[in-house]
């Protein structure tokens, strides 16, 4: 069987008693008694407190530095410069535990010389209390020269542009070539060719960037730190020079991640200021620097060409992407490879040309964020598909429907899709859920859109991502699961515990779940890529299954029967077909104890492996697979003022197996509404590089006034690699809303407003410019 | 150094002492006082983590110096109950699966609850309104109004107190 495949589903336990069930999640109620810890929250005797010092300008030459005043104040501990860090860098190339070789685009940890963006660290303070640390950072002495700078990626290629990174600053380029594209639009009745804008978001998660460092009697540097990524503690280890045994990372619950904590954020920061002083020292950012200080978005610069037939199948479609990647590398190579293996998304497209670059400007770096390009990409594909199907006179649905990938076609990368694609089946029944049109009436129009996606699960297959997981069963009958998995908000541990109870036939509140620290929980990888229940579950079932098969083993002995005619459920072990013939659990246990029989084990999941892609084709395996699905909305617009308003909105996704269907409607709503915040209200305002928008009061995100009631439709194919045939829907579930928005105000006011956000001024200019072409012939 | 002034806090039915400067603000000093729950989201009265009631009504911590609340009744979301007496707010936001990053959700149990105390049988739109100064990025408020929908029905129908 090819480990691409799906698993057979695993023998149910008698019925599955609860995955598939709506559970209250293990986490919720500390968190709405308050008596969750988060890593803001835990504090150390003698405990030091730091503050950065940030570039006020996004492109310079740093010419003095001079912190003398601000190390001469009472109650200073430390400050560091550039100066006085030895020259490493801080690694920023594909986080977590993959053993494959960085590109070198490591980045200065604090400014030497050049400063390429806007509130680039420059020095760390420390100091006894967090105002004197702020009276410090005044006192610092800086002088930058002003050094041209560049804020647009398309001026950035243009030869003579300062150069921000690398020879020219494109900092990453990628290309599918697949089929024959002249012979595709050779084919075509019809040619359409569009270009579509998205901005710079924030992810806007409610935590800023907290850690607290010190130094244990090992000598070994331990940082508490929200973070999707707690193995970063082998990045902080190569930017100190200290063994990677040295450093160790414990997460906490996460306040919200949504990519922008799978970079490092604080963590090498602390440990240079905890190894500088010997005390333990914290750092939280305010809401001002986390806007200021992590990667953002990548805005895109899309452009379509797509050659289609009268009877509305696609024949060629060709795709060029300009990325903004900012001031450093991060992930943009990687996010690249995201956007062009989704450029034609879930549609069957023969021949295919993607160019895809990414280009280095003095804006913020950007870096991973939900939906990871995939996202930027479906706001191309999709919008594309609704301007085809305008030109070819057909039903938007009907226009999809000819173009759907079906099980066994060949994806972008020219490799077929094993798992089921149900993408027309969701597509029919969120556009069917959104019912009767509402009612338009005067200057207020209605308007109604629908986007399909393909989005991946799981990291790319030539990283070989592996999870480890420990599962161990007490002598009382209760279980204990240890995990490297952070829980990011989602449900990761929640999720975890729900498996395991399945599998030992025990309930969700006899497990506990023990997760992010890297010294101590088995490395499970990082939580990000809609990875953490494909990976952390299937290895945690593993882990689950030997237990219980030792278990069982004992118990057919107990009960005089094969192992295979004994069953678990509610803490009891019996023979299937005597039920009243059993002992309990916990007494299985202690048996099992007394004997000296196992009672735990380790276990690891290995992802499908492959070799990098071709180069010049981009022929070849990405990713593990693909979760299908897609989003509908109807909106008001008042033509008068340009207000849009979100009337209905519902996602329809395949998760192959929901693990707990409450959790997943909860990703699909939240996807629903941060998507809605995408399409309509945020936008990073960057002028000369810097950030215009620092606070939630000129960055918006939808509040309770703005959201509509969401529909969540969930599927279940059970054709997914994750466990139970489960795929994922992190990430999935943002990435159809924005695009079903735009298309759906399009659809009401009959033109497009091709750049997001779709603000009300956009909405007004666009309907004047309508007007006035109109004008002559139709009044 | 700022002048301290040391002051009798009232927060969830303890008096607490405490020495602030004037500038400390009433977020700041209940986390300094060990109120965890009380959580830092923006400092600047614009996303709802750190509300409180102030004298049964919501407020952001965050706006409220410290020295202006002594005498007043404070009560944070551990105040309103925990795990041997849970709050029915608390019991539904955990049951309909309102909490996720859980970030935001001390504030938006604190507003919620402040609407239930001033208006009995809020609609729709007032439960939209009293929560529109919490900013939740995870959930997309569905279950947050389910939540508080169930709780305020419960309460109308006389059940709860």
């Amino acid at each position: 069987m090819s480990e691409f495949e799906a698993q057979a589903p695993a023998k149910p336990n008698v019925a599955w008693k609860q995955i598939g069930q709506p559970l209250e999640r293990t986490d919720a109620r500390g968190k709405a008694e308050g008596t969750t810890r988060y890593a803001g929250d835990y504090t150390m005797p003698n405990m030091l407190h730091a503050k950065v010092l940030r570039s006020t300008l996004a492109s310079a030459t740093l010419r003095r530095l001079d912190m003398g005043k601000a190390r001469a104040l009472p109650g200073v501990a430390c400050v560091l410069t550039a100066a006085d860090l030895p020259d490493r860098l801080a690694p920023t190339d594909i986080p977590g535990q993959t053993g494959q070789q960085r590109q070198k685009t490591d980045q200065q940890i604090l400014a030497r010389d050049r400063i390429r963006y806007f509130g680039e660290p420059l020095a760390l303070i420390a100091a006894e209390t967090s105002d004197l640390a702020e009276q410090a950072l005044a006192l610092a002495e800086v002088e930058l020269e002003p050094l041209a700078g560049v804020f647009d990626p398309i001026e950035a290629m243009k030869p003579g542009a300062p150069v921000v990174q690398g020879e020219n600053n494109v900092v990453a380029a990628q290309k599918i070539r697949k089929g024959d594209l002249a012979k595709g639009f050779a084919e075509a009745d019809l040619v359409i060719e569009n270009a579509f804008r998205t901005q710079f978001i924030e992810h806007a998660f409610l935590e800023p960037e907290v850690g607290l460092a010190w130094i244990d009697e090992n000598r070994v540097i331990n940082i508490r730190v929200s973070t999707q990524v707690i193995e970063h503690f082998r990045y902080v280890a190569d930017a100190l020079g200290v063994p990677h045994n040295r450093v160790r990372i414990m997460g906490a619950p996460v306040g919200g991640g949504f990519g922008g904590k799978e970079d490092v954020t604080v963590e090498i920061y602390l440990a240079l200021l905890t190894r500088a002083t010997g005390r333990p020292v914290r750092l939280e950012y305010s809401r001002e620097e986390s806007l200021v200080g992590h990667g953002k978005r990548h805005p895109f610069i899309m452009s379509y060409r797509t050659g289609v037939r009268k009877d509305g199948r696609i024949t060629a479609l060709e795709a060029k992407f300009i990325a903004d990647a900012g001031a450093y590398v991060f992930l943009s190579p990687y996010v690249l490879l995201y956007a062009a293996v989704a450029a034609p998304g879930p549609y069957r497209v023969d021949n295919l040309f993607v160019d895809a670059k990414a280009v280095a400007t003095n804006n913020m770096y950007t870096s991973a964020f939900r939906g990871f390009g995939a996202a930027q990409a479906c706001i191309g594909y999709e919008q594309q598909m609704d301007e085809v199907a305008k030109a070819l006179g057909m039903d938007r649905l009907e226009f999809r429907r000819r173009n759907y990938l079906r099980t066994g076609d060949r994806i972008s990368t020219d490799v077929p899709i094993r798992s089921a694609v149900w993408t027309e089946r969701c597509a029919e029944q969120a556009w069917a859920a959104l019912g009767e049109v509402s009612k338009a009436s005067g200057p207020i129009k209605i308007g109604r859109g629908i986007a399909a996606y393909q989005q991946s699960y799981g990291r790319i297959t030539w990283l070989h991502d592996t999870s480890e997981g420990w599962v161990g069963v007490e002598v009382d009958g209760t279980v204990i699961v240890r995990s490297g998995v952070t829980d990011i908000g989602a449900g990761q541990g929640s999720a975890l515990a729900q498996i395991v109870a399945e599998v030992l036939g025990v309930t969700l509140k006899d497990v506990v779940v023990y997760n992010s620290d890297s010294a101590v929980t088995p490395l499970a990888g990082t939580t990000t890529a809609t990875r953490a229940l494909y990976m952390t579950g299937n290895a945690i079932k593993l882990a689950a299954e030997a237990v219980r098969e030792r278990l069982v083993a004992r118990a057919a002995k107990a009960l005089g029967v094969e192992p295979d005619q004994v069953e678990m459920m509610s803490s009891r072990v019996f023979i299937a077909e005597h039920p009243d013939k059993s002992l309990s659990f916990s007494d299985l246990v202690k048996l099992c104890a007394a004997e000296g029989i196992h009672r735990s084990e380790l276990a690891m999941f290995r992802a499908p492996f492959t070799d990098r892609i071709d180069p010049e084709t981009g022929r070849g395996q990405v990713h593990p697979d693909y979760t299908f699905g897609a989003h509908a909305v109807e909106v008001a617009v008042d033509t008068e003022t340009g207000e849009i308003t979100v009337l209905k909105s519902v996602g329809a996704h395949d998760v192959g197996q929901a693990i707990n269907p409450a959790a997943v409607e909860g990703q699909i709503e939240g996807g629903a509404v941060q998507g809605q915040g995408y399409a309509l209200s945020e936008e990073l305002i960057y002028r000369e590089g810097r950030l215009m928008t620092p606070s939630f009061s000129e960055y918006l995100i939808p509040t309770a006034m703005d959201v509509p009631p969401v529909r969540s439709i969930i599927l279940e194919s059970r054709s997914g690699l994750g466990p139970f045939g489960a795929k994922g829907i992190g990430e999935p579930a943002l990435t159809a809303v924005a695009p079903a928005i735009a298309n759906a105000v399009a659809d009401a006011i009959g033109v497009r407003v091709s750049d997001l956000p779709i603000t009300p001024e956009k909405v007004v200019n666009a309907l004047r410019r309508q007007r006035s072409k109109d004008g002559p012939t139709s009044r | 150094m700022p002048r301290a002034k040391t002051i009798v806090l009232n927060i969830n039915g303890q008096r607490r002492r405490g020495t602030f400067p004037a500038h400390r603000t009433l977020l700041e000093a209940l986390r300094e006082l060990g109120y965890i729950d009380v959580k830092r989201g923006c400092e600047k009265g614009d996303c709802g983590a750190c509300a409180v009631l102030i004298d049964g009504e919501a407020a952001d911590s965050c706006l409220t110096l410290a020295w202006t609340a002594e005498g007043r009744a404070i009560m944070t979301v551990s105040g309103l109950g925990g795990a041997d007496a849970p709050h029915p707010l608390q019991e539904a936001f955990t049951a309909h699966g309102a909490v996720q990053c859980g970030y935001c959700t001390p504030g938006l149990i604190i507003a919620s609850e402040s609407l239930l105390r001033q208006t009995e049988n809020p609609t729709d739109d007032d439960i939209r309104r009293a929560l529109s100064g919490n900013l939740c990025r995870c959930t997309g408020y569905a279950k947050v109004f389910e939540a508080v929908k169930e709780v305020s029905r419960r309460r109308a129908a006389g059940g709860e107190k």
